[in-house]
């Protein structure tokens, strides 16, 4: 059978779907406590963090160290779905989305996001079960696409067959398949031909910056329309980088445009940001169905991110553009600082701003993260987050039509009914986001952001990350009583210096408390609970090196609030 | 009492806090989880949602008390609540958190407010019954060890 020869040789395989190796993320720390129970008692292996960052972290940390992941919609650090693209596209695994709200329009999202499954919770445990089937069927296919390519080269058809499976891999979905299945029928009996076990187990391709720099180089050289793996491959002139890969690329790429464009027909932006000053400059016809394919190419060597329908809506995130959108924030925003260098085109202004604040409809996460896929710097974050994040607060719609007139940059009350978690998802992508190159979409999130809000609120957002940064570093199944997301709550507690209680002592108190069946003791407990953490400082002293990152970070990056104001009056222009 | 007559006693108990709407099928779930390798695990959860929801709890009443209230983040926070009310079958504790939404989607201050008092009721009777149905619990198993 042909999984006999795919990665499922692995040891840990052996008893699949035992030992499947599970991620959970979730900030509630009692759902994360239950849900591990319930994975374990499934057999599975049990990996929990309750924060997103975190969680990309132990995925990128071991690459190839977990099966699936399951993870909360509602994260306070970062948008589920921003994860879920993240995961996608970086690790290539399966994502399960879990939420309360099984809202119609939250469920689809979570699909068009990548997710393979949505779970509402209550979760049952019935329900976790059978997760192992997306593991399965995503094994399924990756080992099918692998042997028929490798198949196909080590048989050496003959150049028009090659170039008909290019095509077929190229035409739809469908052609895919059908191209696929012909490639398995064909090369049945040569899976002996094939490299070994261990090696069809498929190695995950980052794609780096500058490699889907290349890859849409090349896809806008060739023509979105005539593009196939093998063209593409050849253009990118990249050695090591298989046909298989390339394709798999592709496919994630037209579905992201394609999701774009659905996105974009569908939605409307209802608040106009008024950025006539700044497009002004920029060809006001650039969201016609320009040859954007045509353009980017002079974008890509920079690390523009452009992803260019070919279709009429030109759907060009070009990130850095952004940055030169916003011409009072251009300053800081031109410095990048991290690893990846992206120059502000002009040129491209136009087509990349209205892009970027296309995708702030939300399917921008993935323009953003499909550019970020840099696994080796955390870098990353921010880069896609801080779009997201600003998509988020505008509210879904965003017209690509009109340009800047369309910008969602919502006004207060916008905000106020729209932003959910990521107003306090702004900070710690905020300080990242100054750490490196991303700097240029920073003040994009941060504009539409910050003017917005006060800046008592940023500075919450701070003790917030400095909080959720200290949550991070403590197991959150045992941690409960040190949950202090709230900032107020936190600021009040840094002000003590204390957050918290040593677990072990506290949980013993309410435990008593709960056995001793006296009812006051609980409220006593409570309160108890309440002053006792204000008072330890051990929590703080043990989790210095979080806390220090983060308010590095918070130092080096605090939004100047009169840059705020700058960015308000230029954008409220 | 004997151990067999508080075995009684605690049937009873844990029967009519179903019976009377204050937990759900979700609690069920968390009993089925309880094992050897977690023998106290639903108290072990339960005590979890208190101490975190106290957290959440303040979120909210500190989002309540500001002015002008901030309708989207005390959703956020009243979604954050729910979901883990939801995690221990705290049924009515839920339907209380789901009709604060709605008035806080219609930013209806008065009426969260209002509300908000009645989840926090909830919130404490149900605790104080679990409490009291978990040192049932550990009385009825020392009373078995003798």
């Amino acid at each position: 059978m042909v999984l006999a020869e795919s990665g499922f040789s692995s040891p840990r395989n052996d008893a699949f779907p035992a030992g499947l190796r599970v991620l959970v993320v979730d900030d509630d720390p009692t759902w994360l406590k239950i849900l591990e129970k319930m994975l374990k008692k499934c057999s599975y292996e049990v990996t929990t963090c309750c924060l997103a960052r975190e969680a990309l972290n132990l995925l990128r940390e071991r690459k190839d160290g977990y099966d699936i992941v399951i993870s909360d919609v509602n994260m306070p650090d970062m948008d589920g779905f921003k994860l879920l693209e993240h995961v996608g596209l970086e690790m290539d695994l399966p994502v399960i989305m879990m939420s309360v709200d099984g809202e119609t329009s939250r469920v689809m999202k979570g699909v068009q996001h990548g997710a393979c499954d949505y779970l509402l919770k209550p979760i049952r445990m019935k329900e976790l079960r059978n997760i192992w089937q997306h593991v399965f069927r995503k094994k399924i296919h990756e080992v099918r696409d692998i042997e028929s390519l490798e198949g196909f080269e080590s048989i050496q058809m003959t150049r028009s067959g090659y170039d008909l499976f290019d095509d077929g891999h190229f035409l739809s979905g469908d052609d895919t398949t059908s191209g696929r299945k012909r490639k398995d029928a064909d090369n049945k009996h040569d899976d002996r031909e094939l490299s070994d076990p261990s090696s069809t187990k498929k190695a995950r391709v980052v794609w780096t910056v500058d490699l889907h720099q290349k890859f849409v180089k090349a896809v806008n050289q060739i023509g979105f329309d005539k593009v196939g793996p093998k063209k593409i491959l050849d253009l990118m002139n990249v050695p090591w980088l298989t046909r298989e890969n390339v394709a798999s690329h592709l496919q994630k790429y037209r579905l992201y445009l394609s999701r774009l464009q659905k996105e974009s027909d569908i939605k409307n932006s209802f608040i106009g940001m008024k950025h006539s000053d700044l497009p002004s400059k920029d060809s006001t016809a650039s969201f016609g169905p320009h040859k954007a394919m045509n353009m980017i190419p002079d974008d890509v060597p920079n690390g523009t991110y452009s992803f260019s329908a070919s279709n009429s809506l030109a759907q060009n995130v070009d990130l850095k553009g952004q940055g030169d959108l916003k011409g009072i924030t251009s300053a800081p925003v031109a410095e990048p600082k991290g690893a990846l260098s992206i120059d502000i085109h002009d040129s491209h202004e136009a087509k990349s701003t209205q892009m970027s604040f296309d995708h702030s409809l939300g399917s921008v996460d993935s323009a953003v993260s499909f550019a970020s896929f840099n696994s080796t710097t955390p870098l990353q974050y921010p880069w896609t987050e801080i779009p997201e994040i600003q998509f988020k607060q505008e509210c879904e719609p965003l017209h690509l039509e009109n340009g800047f007139s369309q910008l969602p940059l919502p006004g207060p009350s916008m905000i106020e009914n729209e932003a959910n978690r990521s107003r306090i998802e702004v900070k710690p992508l905020l300080d990242e986001c100054r750490s490196n190159f991303v700097e240029h979409l920073g003040p994009v999130g941060a504009e539409d952001l910050f003017p917005i809000q006060s800046k008592s609120q940023s500075l919450n957002n701070q003790v917030f990350d400095l909080i959720s940064a200290t949550k991070s570093s403590m197991k959150t199944q045992d941690v409960g009583l040190n949950y202090l997301a709230d900032s107020e709550f936190a600021l009040r507690n840094l002000n003590a210096s204390g957050v918290g209680v040593p677990l072990a002592t506290l949980s013993e108190d309410l435990q008593i408390c709960w056995l001793q069946g006296d009812c006051y003791p609980m409220n006593y407990g409570l309160q108890d609970l309440e002053c006792s953490t204000y008072d330890n400082p051990g929590l703080m002293a043990e989790t210095p090196f979080h806390l220090y990152d983060v308010l590095r970070f918070d130092h080096e990056h605090l939004f100047d609030p009169t840059e705020y104001y700058a960015i308000d009056q230029g954008l409220f222009a | 009492m004997d151990g067999y007559g508080m075995q009684n006693q605690i049937a009873c108990i844990r029967r009519s806090l179903f019976d009377q709407g204050y937990l759900d099928e979700q609690f069920i779930q968390l009993e089925e989880l309880q094992d050897d390798a977690n023998p106290n695990f639903v108290q072990e959860i339960v005590t979890l949602f208190y101490t975190d929801s106290t957290r959440l709890i303040q979120n909210i009443e500190l989002t309540l008390n500001s002015r002008p209230i901030n309708f989207s983040k005390l959703d956020d926070y009243m979604h954050q609540f729910k979901g883990s009310s939801s995690s221990i079958g705290a049924k009515k504790v839920t339907s209380e958190c789901a009709v604060f939404r709605q008035y806080c989607a219609a930013g209806n201050a008065e009426a969260c407010i209002r509300n908000f008092q009645h989840i926090k009721q909830e919130h404490a009777i149900l605790r104080k019954k679990l409490e009291f149905y978990f040192q049932m619990m550990g009385q009825a198993a020392v009373a078995q060890t003798r």
